[in-house]
């Protein structure tokens, strides 16, 4: 592979840049593959390179229905966090926090990890103690976070509105500093490029039409492109879980919902961290080509659509105005929506199946984009090893049959009402 | 915007009600032995059909009424709706 580098650019721009190697191969599937991935967003990308990269496994091909990286990860808010209080959700999510920190050498591609700290706002006593509560259990697992007060806040982020006679004042807020964004595309694009160097098949334009299985066994898969045989199938198709379920006769705790972003016309450079809206559901970063991008409610009833409905974009937006008034002079440069798993707990799974050789990989909410690298790192290790890690033991389909949900947000099983 | 036609008060736009979920589920018959999948099915387990589904929305800021709507999740449009209490043929 062309290693992407300063003395790289300056010998191909005497070439005027047109001999570039292809960053990966459009290959023809094969008749049989040790593992195949099905869906070729973050996730499944992230798979494929961590099955080469730490088990060596390189028979591997990925399935994916439209075009690699055309899903969540290209259509989502680039946020990356570990501020959870449930050592589960901790755990996994700031071992995610070292991979993104190392991502950009490790890919040999400049992701653009920025580590520009997130703030949640609170607007009450309570919601303090509760941040109090959480920031402690943060550094307990050793994740960093700060409880900030109302003067600290305003030396942050003096845009906020901080007159006395609003309905939500802010009382101070919760911040994880080593929280940032990244650039979402390159995320997909550095993973692809990758696994695709260490033979790994990336085949797009292919749809899963069936599986293959026999004796409580997968054989292999059917698709629009014919029938591939395999010995190990990981699902990881955010959004279109439950209709691959259906083809398995599997029911999960999971309902299919959209969710939808905007950002504004590019500003001069005014925001520097992500902030959230802590009254409702309302988060804001500013983009380096200087647009708001933000985001908030699902629009609350099952859809497959990919395309969002202007009453929740209003709803969320008047948060945003709430919380910034500033925004209210921004006009809208773009919105979008994309189809998100909702899990019954908040929480994602990342499981083996009652059928031997499947993995399930699915049930995302909100928060998928950062989990793009301790995703695919513990769902290689489920895969190649057939058994889960420790830091996704917590991510069962079974919680929900035993109880041990993790309950993150207290939002309980009404994922309409998040 | 999605314009649902409450079966008691006419057509309405969305930002009057609000979502029920799945309209399918039955609740398990509390008079015999209920199996742990069987609650399992019932509280968390959903098919979240893409196409024609059937869902419970409420006329919260109008009769306060729950309603039985046949809706294409794909597309956003609605077939039909029905009292609650109306058998779906």
């Amino acid at each position: 592979m062309q290693k992407y580098s300063i003395f790289n650019l300056v010998k191909n721009a005497f070439s005027n840049h047109e001999n570039w190697d292809l960053a990966w191969k459009d290959p023809t599937p094969k008749e049989e593959y040790d593992v195949v991935i099905i869906g070729g967003g973050g996730h499944g990308l992230a798979t494929a390179y961590y099955l080469a990269k730490e088990h060596n496994i390189t028979n591997v091909a990925i399935i994916e229905k439209g075009w690699i990286g055309g899903g969540n990860v290209g259509r989502n808010t680039t946020i990356i966090r570990s501020n959870y209080m449930h050592d589960e959700n901790g755990l996994f999510s700031e071992f995610g926090m070292d991979l993104w920190r190392k991502m950009s050498q490790d890919l040999n591609y400049n992701v653009m990890f920025s580590p520009r700290g997130i703030i949640n706002l609170a607007h009450s006593d309570a919601q303090m103690n509760a941040y109090a509560r959480r920031g402690n259990s943060m550094r307990l697992n050793g994740i960093d976070a700060v409880l900030l007060n109302r003067e600290q806040v305003k030396e942050i982020i003096p845009m906020a509105d901080f007159s006395e006679n609003v309905r939500f004042p802010i009382f101070g807020g919760l911040m994880q500093p080593s929280a940032g964004t990244a650039r979402h595309d390159a995320v997909a694009w550095g993973y692809a490029r990758q696994a695709d160097s260490m033979g790994v098949d990336i085949i797009q334009n292919c749809e899963v039409i069936g599986f293959d299985v026999s004796a409580g066994k997968i054989n292999g898969i059917r698709t629009s492109r014919g029938n591939i045989k395999a010995k190990k199938v990981g699902i990881c198709v955010a959004g279109s879980t439950n209709i691959l379920a259906e083809k398995l006769n599997m029911t999960l705790p999971i309902e299919t919902h959209l969710l939808q972003a905007c950002v504004s016309e590019p500003v001069k450079p005014v925001l520097d961290n992500v902030v959230t809206f802590g009254a409702g559901h309302f988060y804001v970063s500013q983009s380096d080509k200087g647009e708001m991008v933000m985001g908030g409610d699902l629009d609350g009833y099952n859809s497959y659509a990919q395309r969002g409905n202007l009453p929740t974009l209003q709803h969320v937006l008047t948060e945003g105005i709430a919380m910034m008034p500033f925004l209210s002079k921004l006009k809208m440069l773009r919105t979008w929506g994309g189809i998100m798993d909702m899990s019954m707990d908040g929480s994602p799974i990342i499981d083996k199946t009652h059928i031997d050789g499947l993995y399930l990989n699915c049930g995302w909410c909100y928060g998928g984009f950062k989990a793009t690298p301790a995703s695919g790192w513990t769902f290689a290790h489920t895969i190649a090893q057939d058994r889960v890690h420790e830091l996704n033991a917590g991510y069962s389909l079974n919680r929900f049959n035993t109880g041990h949900l993790i309950d993150e947000k207290g939002l309980g099983t009404k994922t309409w009402i998040s | 915007m999605l314009y649902i036609n409450c079966p008691h008060c006419g057509m309405r736009s969305q930002n009057e009600f609000s979502y029920g979920g799945d309209a399918s589920v039955k609740r398990p018959e509390l008079n015999k032995e209920v199996s742990d999948q069987e609650w399992d099915n019932f509280v968390y387990n959903r098919k979240s059909l893409r196409g024609k589904h059937l869902e419970l929305w409420q006329h919260i800021s109008g009769c306060r009424q729950w309603i039985k709507v046949e809706r294409d999740t794909a597309t956003h449009e609605i077939f039909r709706t029905f009292k609650a209490d109306e058998e779906v043929a």
